[in-house]
Order: C-alpha cells, then sequence, then structure tokens
C-alpha cells in the first residue's frame, strides 16, 4: 500500500445500496442484513475495499443490499471466487455469504477447502435447515424425519453439523449466532478480526418453509435456559448463572453443573477437543454459541504471495529472454540452396 | 512445424522427394525412458539444423506391468532438409527395446524398413507376455523389414560396469547406449546430451557418468560394429530455414509463453488456476516457475473452483486463465456461463483428448469444438480460436489474451494432447514486433446522484472493467439478467431480449479486429478447397502440396478463429466447387460451415487417437477430384 487514506466515518446507512430488499417478509435474512450493515461501521475498514460474494440461495441475494463491491457467483462456488479475487488483491476484506444447502451440499468441496487453506475471508453460513428459494426441499442440515415435497415421508439422511464440519476441515475460527440476536454483531466483530478463514454458522428462521426450527432454543421464554453465550476467559454458564458446563473427566464428555460448582470451566478458545464437545452437545444441554473456537494460523494469500516473492527474487521480467532459453541455434543463412 | 513452408514452392517440393526426410520410432517399456530418449534426441536432430516434428505416444497406465503391450511407450520423430509438418505417415526405423515394443509397432514400419532390436529382452517369459509363440527375431516372421539386433541390455551393463550400479540402475541406463547408437547412425554430435546429463545429474555425478559411458558406448559400437548394408550412418543435411535464433518448443511450452505475453502486452498479472488433469498439465507446470512474471498459479481442489478462483482474479483485475481438457472443460461450462454474463475477461484453454467420458487420455482428438462454440445453456456466444502447431500455440495464446481483455469476454483457446506434447523447432520471435494492447480499468466515480454504470458499453460494445478497491465506483454483478448500464438485477422480458442481443453482438463484432481468412496453399476458386482447423493442418498441408506438385486443383484453408469466423469465409468457400473437412472428430467443424454458409462441406474423419497420416488425405482429395 503506498498511501493509508483515512477510513471515513459511516453509519449502518451508508452501507446499505439502493436496490430494494426482496426476501419473505418476516425472514431472518432481514436481521442478519441489519447486524451487518449496523457492524460495518465500526470495523475500520472503507466500502471501497469491502466485497461481500456469495453462491445461490436465498442468503446469497445478500450482497445486492450492501453498498460495497459484490459478486453473486453460481451454486456453492463462492469459496473458490473468493480465493481468486483475495490471491488478486490481498487488501480487499471479503465476506462470504452462503447457506446450508450452498455451503454444504453443492459447495461442500470449496467450503472444505477454503477453510483448510485458511484463506483470510468471512464466512457466513445463514444455516435455516431448508431449501427457501426452490420452494422447501429438505437440506443437508434438515433433521431426520424432515417433511418436504421431496420427501413427504419425511427425509432419512442424518443431517450435517455445520461447526463439526468447519472444524474437521482444518477451520480455525468457528461462531454460531441466531439471526435476531442482539449478539450477532459481536460475533461478527469477532470473525473480522480474526486473521484467516472465520467461519459462522448463523441461525437463521425461514418463515414459510420451516418456521420456528430453531425454537427449541430461540424461543424467548426458554432462551436463558438454552442458550449458552461463549466467552474468551469466562466460565461457562448459563440460566442467568444458575447452570454451568464441567468436564466429565472419567467420560471425557461435558456435563451440566450447578452455576457454583467449582468444577465449572473457563473458556480457552483454543482447545479444539472442548471446541468438538460444546458443538455437538446433545439436545437436553444448552445451544452453545458465539466463537467457539479460534487458534490463528497463517493465512493462504499470505504465504502464496510471501512464495512469489521468494521466487521471484533477483529475477527479472524479460520476455525476451524467457522465450530465447534453452539450447538454442542460430541459422545464419539458408543451409543450402535449394 | 515447417519453419521452411514459405519458401518452397511445389516445384521445391518436388525437388525433395522424402529420402531427405527420415522417420524414426523409439519405443519400449513405460519404464525404460522412451519419451526421454526421444526428447534429447528431437533436441539434437535440432541442433543439426534439420526441421523435425515429433510424435510422443505414450499408455495412459503410469507404469503399465513390465514387458505387456499395453504398457508400450513410444517416440517417433520426423526430421528432414526439408519442411516437414507431420510427425511422419511411416516409420522409416524402429528401435524395438523388448518383444512388446516390436509387437505393438512393427506393423506401421515401412516396407523394408529397419528394426534394430535389444534381443537380451527377448527371453521366453518376455515373449510370452507380448502374445509371441516363437521369437519373431528368429522365425522369419519380420522378412518384410530389414532386422538387426543385439544385446542392448548386456552391452550397457558391461559399459557402466566401473561405476559400480546396482543391476536394476545400470539397466535404466540402457536408453543412453540406444541413444548413443541413434547419434551414431544420424551424424550428431554428443556434446549436447553429455552437457545435459551433466546438469541432470548434478547431485548425483556417478549416475551422470555412468549414463554419459552408456552413450558413448552406443555411439563406439555403431562406428565399429561390421553389420552391413542396412545398418549404416546417414547425414541429413540441415533444413533450409529463414536466418534467426531458433530452439525446440512443444505445444505447452510455447502456449505457456504466449501467455506469459499475452499478459505483458495487455499490462496484467496472470492468474492461473487449474486441476491436473492429462494432457492440459503441463501448462500449470510451466507457468508455475515463473513468479517473477507477476503470475499467480493456483492449483484448485477440482476444475469448478479452479475456473471460479480464475473469474473471481478477472474481477479483481488480473487476468484470470483457465485450462483443462473435455471433462474438466465439461465441468466448468457453468463458470463460463457466468463470465459471458458478468462479462469479465477470461482465457479457457482446452487441450483436447480422445472422449467421450476419460476415453482416451493420453491420446489426440479434436472432438470438442462442439462443447466451445455451442456447449453451454442458453445462448451463450464465447470467442473461440485454435491452434495449428506448437509454434502457432504461442500467436494464439497472444491473441486469446488481447480478446478476452478487448471485448471483457471468456475465450475459449482449443489446442490437443498431439500439439500439447508434440516438439518442433521455433524461430524465437523478436517480443517488440507485438503491439501492446494495455487494458485500462476504469476510475470515474459518477457525477453526484448518478449510479454507477458498469455495463456501459464502448464502441464495441466492451463494457469497462472496474476494480474492486476503486472509491466511488461501488457496485454490484452477478449471474442474474441485468439492466443495461446499471447492471442492476431486472429480468423484464424487454432486458433479456436486448442483453442477449447486446452479449452476441459484442462477440460476433471480434472479425472486426482479426484478419480476413487466407488460403494457405493454392488459389481461391480452384476444384477442391480441402478446410482445416487445429493441429490437421500438417498433414493437410502436405497433402495438398502434393496434389498441387501433381498438377491438381487443390487448395489448404487453414482457419484459427473457429467462432466468429472470419468475415470472408463464407465467400470464400464458395468460390469452390468442393469442400472436404478432414477432422479428428465426427464431422464437427463440418457441421458448422454448412450451418453458416449452407456450403456442402464433406467429413473427412478420423478418431483412432494419432494423427491424420499424409496418405489418408492425398486419398481422399483424389476421391473428391475423381
Amino acid at each position: 500500500m503506498n498511501e493509508v487514506s483515512p477510513i471515513p466515518t459511516t453509519t449502518a446507512k451508508d452501507w446499505a445500496s439502493d436496490q430494494e430488499v426482496r426476501w419473505c417478509p418476516g425472514c431472518g435474512d432481514y436481521a442478519v442484513l441489519k447486524a451487518v450493515q449496523r457492524t460495518m461501521p465500526d470495523l475500520g475498514v472503507a466500502r471501497e475495499k469491502t466485497v461481500f460474494i456469495s453462491g445461490i440461495g436465498c442468503s446469497s441475494r445478500f450482497p445486492y443490499y450492501m453498498a460495497t463491491y459484490g459478486f453473486h457467483t453460481i451454486h456453492g462456488r463462492a469459496p473458490a471466487f473468493a480465493t481468486g479475487v483475495k490471491l488478486a488483491n490481498p487488501e480487499l476484506d471479503v465476506w462470504i455469504i452462503t447457506g446450508d444447502g450452498d455451503a454444504l451440499s453443492i459447495g461442500g468441496n470449496h467450503t472444505m477447502h477454503v477453510l483448510r487453506r485458511n484463506l483470510d475471508c468471512q464466512i457466513l453460513l445463514f444455516n435455516n435447515e431448508i431449501y427457501g428459494l426452490t420452494k422447501g426441499q429438505y437440506s443437508p442440515t434438515s433433521r431426520v424425519g424432515t417433511r418436504s415435497p421431496s420427501t413427504p415421508f419425511g427425509s432419512v439422511d442424518r443431517p450435517v453439523t455445520p461447526c463439526m464440519f468447519a472444524l474437521g476441515s482444518g477451520a480455525r475460527f468457528v461462531a454460531r449466532g441466531i439471526d435476531v440476536h442482539k449478539n450477532l454483531p459481536d460475533v461478527l466483530k469477532a470473525a473480522h478480526a480474526h486473521r484467516g478463514a472465520s467461519f459462522v454458522e448463523i441461525y437463521q428462521n425461514c418463515v414459510v418453509y420451516n418456521d420456528d426450527v430453531f425454537a427449541s432454543f430461540t424461543s424467548r421464554e426458554i432462551a436463558a435456559e438454552k442458550q449458552l453465550w461463549l466467552q474468551a476467559g469466562e466460565k461457562m454458564l448459563f440460566a442467568g448463572g444458575a447452570k454451568g458446563l464441567a468436564l466429565d473427566v472419567d467420560r471425557l464428555c461435558l456435563k451440566v453443573v450447578d452455576g457454583d460448582d467449582p468444577a465449572v470451566i473457563v473458556h480457552d478458545p483454543r482447545n479444539k477437543g472442548i471446541a468438538a464437545m460444546l458443538i455437538e452437545m446433545p439436545e437436553s444441554f444448552p445451544m452453545a454459541l458465539g466463537v467457539i473456537y479460534e487458534d490463528p494460523a497463517p493465512t493462504f494469500e499470505a504465504a502464496v504471495l510471501e512464495q512469489n516473492r521468494a521466487a521471484a527474487k533477483g529475477k527479472s521480467a524479460d520476455l525476451q529472454a524467457l522465450v530465447s532459453k534453452g539450447q538454442t541455434w542460430m541459422v545464419e543463412k539458408e543451409p543450402h540452396k535449394l | 512445424m515447417a519453419t521452411a513452408t514459405h519458401l518452397l514452392t511445389e516445384k521445391e517440393a518436388r525437388a525433395h522427394p522424402p529420402m531427405e526426410a527420415v522417420v524414426v520410432r523409439f519405443a519400449g517399456d513405460s519404464g525404460d525412458g522412451m519419451q526421454l530418449t526421444g526428447g534429447q534426441f528431437t533436441l539434437s536432430t535440432a541442433l543439426a539444423g534439420n526441421d523435425l516434428a515429433t510424435f510422443p505416444d505414450f499408455p495412459a497406465e503410469i507404469r503399465a506391468p513390465q514387458g505387456t503391450t499395453f504398457g508400450v511407450s513410444a517416440f517417433q520423430i520426423n526430421f528432414g532438409s526439408a519442411a516437414i509438418e507431420t510427425a511422419g505417415d511411416q516409420p522409416d526405423v524402429l528401435i524395438a527395446m523388448n518383444p512388446a515394443a516390436l509387437k505393438v509397432n512393427a506393423s506401421e514400419i515401412r516396407e523394408g524398413g529397419l528394426i534394430i532390436a535389444d534381443d537380451g529382452e527377448f527371453s521366453q517369459r518376455n515373449l510370452a507376455k507380448a502374445g509371441y509363440d516363437q521369437n519373431p527375431l528368429e522365425d522369419g516372421s519380420l522378412a518384410k523389414w530389414q532386422v538387426v539386433h543385439f544385446n542392448i541390455s548386456q552391452l550397457t551393463l558391461d559399459a557402466v560396469k566401473p561405476f559400480g550400479l546396482g543391476n536394476k540402475e545400470a539397466l535404466r541406463c540402457k536408453n543412453m547406449w540406444t541413444l548413443g547408437l541413434a547419434l551414431w547412425m544420424f551424424d550428431r554430435d554428443r556434446q549436447p546430451i553429455v552437457d545435459w546429463l551433466k546438469a541432470k545429474f548434478a547431485k548425483a555425478p556417478e549416475l551422470a557418468e555412468a549414463n554419459i559411458a552408456a552413450l558413448n558406448a552406443g555411439h563406439a559400437y555403431g562406428e565399429t560394429v561390421e553389420m552391413g548394408a542396412p545398418f549404416k550412418q546417414h547425414h541429413i543435411a540441415p533444413a533450409p530455414a529463414e536466418p534467426g535464433l531458433y530452439r525446440t518448443v512443444t505445444g505447452a511450452e510455447a502456449l505457456a509463453l504466449g501467455l506469459v505475453a499475452g499478459c505483458q502486452l495487455a499490462g496484467v498479472n496472470m492468474f492461473f488456476g487449474s486441476y491436473p488433469i492429462t494432457p492440459a498439465s503441463p501448462l500449470l507446470h510451466h507457468l508455475a516457475r515463473l513468479k517473477e512474471f507477476g503470475i499467480t498459479t493456483f492449483q484448485a481442489e477440482d476444475e469448478i473452483a479452479a475456473i471460479c478462483a480464475a473469474i473471481g482474479a478477472s474481477y479483481a483485475g488480473q487476468l484470470g486463465i483457465t485450462s483443462s481438457s473435455g471433462p474438466g472443460i465439461a465441468l466448468k461450462t457453468e463458470a463460463i456461463g457466468l463470465a459471458v454474463m458478468t462479462e469479465l475477461p477470461l482465457v479457457v484453454v482446452n487441450s483436447q483428448r480422445g472422449g467421450p467420458s476419460t476415453g482416451l487420455p493420453t491420446k489426440t482428438e479434436q472432438s470438442d469444438l462442439y462443447q466451445a462454440v455451442y456447449g453451454r445453456n442458453a445462448d451463450s456466444p464465447v470467442p473461440v480460436i485454435a491452434s495449428r502447431s506448437p509454434a502457432d500455440a504461442f500467436e494464439c495464446a497472444i491473441e486469446a489474451c488481447r480478446i478476452a481483455t478487448r471485448y471483457m469476454t471468456p475465450v475459449i483457446l482449443l489446442t490437443d494432447g498431439y500439439i500439447a506434447n508434440a516438439a518442433e523447432p521455433w524461430r524465437v520471435p523478436d517480443m517488440t514486433g507485438f503491439a501492446p494492447f494495455p487494458v485500462s480499468y476504469f476510475d470515474t466515480p459518477p457525477a453526484e446522484g448518478q449510479s454507477v454504470m458498469p455495463y456501459s458499453r464502448n464502441d464495441e460494445l466492451a463494457r469497462p472493467w472496474i476494480k474492486p478497491g476503486t472509491p466511488g465506483l461501488e457496485h454490484r454483478i452477478g449471474g442474474i439478467e441485468k439492466a443495461p448500464g446499471t447492471g442492476n438485477i431486472d429480468y423484464r422480458p424487454e432486458v433479456h431480449q436486448e442483453m442477449s442481443d447486446t452479449r452476441a453482438s459484442k462477440v460476433l463484432g471480434v472479425v472486426n479486429s482479426i484478419p480476413d481468412q487466407d488460403i494457405c496453399l493454392g488459389r481461391e476458386g480452384a476444384e477442391l478447397a480441402v478446410v482445416g482447423w487445429g493441429s490437421t493442418f500438417g498433414p493437410i498441408h502436405q497433402a495438398v502440396r502434393r496434389a498441387i506438385a501433381a498438377g491438381k486443383d487443390v487448395a489448404h484453408i487453414h482457419v484459427r478463429h473457429i467462432w466468429p469466423p472470419p468475415k470472408n469465409l463464407g465467400p470464400l468457400l464458395k468460390s469452390f466447387k468442393k469442400v472436404i473437412v478432414p477432422e479428428m472428430n465426427m464431422g464437427q467443424y463440418k457441421t458448422l460451415l454448412r450451418d453458416q454458409y449452407l456450403v456442402d462441406a464433406q467429413p473427412l474423419t478420423k478418431v483412432s487417437g494419432h494423427p491424420f497420416r499424409i496418405a489418408e488425405i492425398e486419398a481422399a482429395i483424389d476421391r473428391a477430384l475423381s
């Protein structure tokens, strides 16, 4: 970078494009859009340096509504486009917007590879456990027995757990949020602050095809009891501090204990083993939310650019020399007359 | 390719009968190092000033079971003192390293040609593996040819004994012994090979010395052994060539160099996204070493990611390039459509191979023309160009970069397995002779209250290239139909009609910046035009040259710009009484010509995995004229 221009002060409004938002009334996507637009002014980034890249699906319309650069690509492939963008210009702040079908069904391969490579980007996976844009078929995150137009007798295949998939793929930042929850901007800020691929699963309610599918931990009356918001360095407490999580050392799993039990463990986001347990807690446990795992590592684009620099060092881009390389011979004049 | 084509008149071609050209085929087990031997013999041939063309022919298996017929790897070279444009119809000399190599190749040798065999490998077991009941070297079944055989294996072991190698390692020097013999046969200098061996085995000097000893022993064997008539030394005079600096180049090398040149002429950095596939991978290998030219190479997780990353890089202001072969291009198809829709520059290289499906991965074919021109959902026009030879791939790569950046469009560049692997002498181009075509990025923000217009157009209907990072020009693009000008989502019927028309017109407009179609040989309005594209250039050219020399009224037209076709192609084709189209597919370009011009183009097809022979095209010319 040659010059550092100051980032102008902005408000959420400055990050909203002039395009009419076309999601169904009541869709959780509106809440996520608002949360992102509210978060952007606090991130210290310029609009022109920000790129939202999406695949296909309801959530993938997202880039059109941001007053930044945006690329609405093809189904499942947003991470691959993002990789090209970031390698071509590492100064860009890249956000990938995807859904459960986009990221884990048709695009599962790319999700795995962008995570293991650790491209510096934010991946917001809107999980509504359904295919909305194609009118309600079950998705790879739908629970067994989901009745949909394509599974009229209930789905029989077991769902994937997005955060476990991410962890297994080598993600260095795994977090969870809820579309309408006030904590979502904090999760987004943490994801942005993390250098490398930040994977954020957002539970997003589809009012038309899968309404209230997350009610078992999002509905107001039970939220405190069923939500565990993790904070690095803080005890893992929920139910207003009345309950906490402790390690059952004999069975090597988590257990619920009283909030004042000295065995309640403190959240260390670098602990991958505990992170896996938090992600896969049974239904009787609360839902682990916030930053579940964070352990930074060098980013892909930094490694590529560094290698490009090192390999090019001391060499000049002399095209004439390049085409003349190898064993050559000179023809002075025609060697024999015909 | 014919470094000397333009210097030869028909009369001169007649004056130079094929005696001055020799076709040699090295054949052995895929572990015998035949491709290496052929490659080094090629270099020595080029250094001797002969014109040449090569045809590496190897199995799909990396190491097929030893001694089997399906594990045979061959390398054919045609070289001479006149213009050479094909790897040769029939070998004059076969060097067979084992019974399987003899079995697979013998029938293709010219009658009366020379077969040299390593009889040390003709054990009962190897004969059985190759399917011989009796030893063909002894039973008279090779009477059509002149056969000499000696124990190359033992002679090699003797030669490298002083270096204390194990038996297996020592036998690996067999190919250098054979190369030494071949160098003697054609009166070649050994020094360049010695230098190459020293460089190759710089970290293992004893291996370098052993290989050099084997090379020298093979050479000395030729010099001292009294074999008699068939086995004698030949000297092939250098071929006439335009003065200048020469090197040998394979299609994959020329393509890599051309893409580097194209990006330099455009003034953009290259992003090359690719996934390994035969026979396209060498392009990735070549480019991966050239970081100093501002190239980023990315081996993606699959074909789709490779092209998507390339499109992402183009969006961000570099020139995205992706490369594959037919099956991989099929996977990239949806993304090519997105590049058409978003109007981003992109070069897609297809090194065609035999198909469908996995087909013949290591054999050549031209059967992806339909895929290139028509093979996408909806109306998705894309310029398509095809290179005719390894050296021509250099210019075609530059042309692809030019069209992609000037018109903001994906471009498909067709080459094939034959071109990718074949080598030929190449006069090193003077890069100052190429006019730059620098790209410009649009960076002027709209006036207050005005919209950003990413889909505004210039006279040629190209849209501006706006890089993310440019202040005041934030905008969104995507695969959904969009309004002219703003690019905002808009799928009203009249908008889709207008945008579809515009995309088609833009691509058709490419004809305004390409040259008219020329005639390579013969005259406009002749009795017969032989129309080709891609790697059939060599055999068509030689066949037409011979036909013209024999007084026949034939012309050769070879098309680089497959889509859109040059403006004058229709009227030109209509001037001929008959048109035949030889191609290594079931008649794809023939269909395109019929569709575009209602000309009665007749197909001449071949899908055996091998290039056309000159004789096959000569026969077709005779049939068409009879």
